[in-house]
């Protein structure tokens, strides 16, 4: 009698530890070997045969098809640079400077990587198409409301992910420190 | 007691195997993968453009807006896949996908060095079967091998501005993928 009672809160307290933590790991993103440059966190491995299990099952999750790494990168960023999660209906600035690559694109997403719809059917801005300081510098506003520069709108979603992808770069699996790759700062201005 | 602590020590240790099976397993589970999504847009062996990535409109999460795509679904049971791609104005790239969504290779027209991007597919089993002479000849014939017989290629054109949106998708038109 014991020894089925036993077994049987065994096997539930185990079934439910098990699938609670790979929950968990999915949804929460919980990826190895992140490369993280102030607010943004890339996985260079992600986009080659090395990509480790838990980063495979999060893909075949979502659905998405990663960067791979002979194209570019992709740095994900889901806070400001202190921390303040991305909520659409603040204001953040994105400024500085870009790591070399030869084209650039930023990109807005809700968590689940959709787009979000707008009037003037922005999206985010490729490198080409940014409007920049004699300097080569640039800043973004990302906005629920109009403003006047490189304004990118949230259309006031409760939060919001920027996706800043680096084509034909050598930023990758051998990168380690900001000084290789100098990413532009996030900083939340009011709400 | 030390009975209690034993079957809660046999409890965390079978979690931590039910956790580690179920991630592993996740991948040939997933009903939604990208596999699954482009199947019914896609035919075999064709090169196919992809609807353009508008808000309501995304195939795929965290697909980039400022590129255009096009896709091959490739099932090498056939024989070894032909891909030529020409290169558009600004960027094009190349990435190889696993049926699973793994990218085990990709390049971009500057690596590839070319105005058209030519490579060859094949699986392990027919590059062995590749006459040797044969590949040394063709040395500008870029041949990848591929860990799975099915899998997906995805042909990306990047629009620097949108006004180039039409070219670039001119230029994934031209691109072919055939046995």
């Amino acid at each position: 009698m014991r020894l089925l009672f036993g077994s049987c809160f065994t096997l539930l307290i185990a079934a439910a530890l098990g699938l609670g933590a790979t929950w968990l790991t999915l949804t929460r993103g919980v990826a190895f070997g992140a490369l993280t440059i102030g607010a943004w966190k890339a996985w260079p491995k992600s986009g080659s045969a090395d990509i480790d299990p838990y980063a495979r099952a999060m893909v075949a999750r979502t659905g998405e098809l990663p960067t791979g790494m002979g194209d570019g990168v992709a740095f994900y960023a889901r806070t400001d640079d202190v921390g303040n999660g991305f909520d659409g209906r603040c204001t953040f600035s994105i400024s500085g400077m870009t790591p070399t690559a030869r084209y650039w694109t930023v990109t807005l997403y809700t968590p689940e990587g959709r787009l979000v719809a707008n009037t003037i059917d922005r999206h985010g801005f490729t490198s080409e198409e940014i409007v920049r300081d004699n300097d080569g510098r640039f800043s973004i506003t990302v906005a629920p409301l109009a403003r006047s520069g490189n304004w990118l709108p949230t259309g006031g979603i409760e939060q919001f992910v920027l996706v800043w992808r680096l084509y034909d770069t050598a930023i990758g699996v051998a990168t380690r420190t900001a000084k290789e790759g100098p990413m532009p700062t996030v900083e939340r201005k009011g709400c | 007691m030390v009975r209690t602590l034993l079957w809660i020590l046999a409890a965390v240790l079978l979690g931590g195997i039910v956790h580690l099976s179920t991630v592993l397993a996740m991948p040939q589970a997933a009903k939604q993968d990208a596999y699954s999504r482009l199947a019914p847009l896609t035919q075999v062996n064709t090169m196919v453009p992809l609807a353009a990535t508008k808000a309501g409109a995304e195939i795929m999460p965290f697909m980039d807006p400022a590129f255009a795509a096009a896709v091959c679904r490739y099932d090498l049971s056939g024989g070894p896949l032909k891909l030529i791609a020409p290169v558009s104005q600004a960027y094009t790239s190349v990435t190889f996908y696993t049926r699973r969504s793994v990218a085990f290779y990709a390049i971009n027209d500057r690596a590839a060095g070319r105005r058209t991007i030519e490579l060859d597919l094949m699986t392990a089993a027919q590059h062995a079967q590749v006459p040797e002479d044969e590949e040394v000849t063709a040395a500008d014939r870029l041949i990848i091998e591929s860990p799975t017989a099915m899998g997906l290629i995805v042909l990306r054109a990047l629009a620097p501005e949108p006004g180039l949106m039409p070219m670039a998708r001119q230029a994934l038109a031209a691109a072919t993928c055939r046995i």
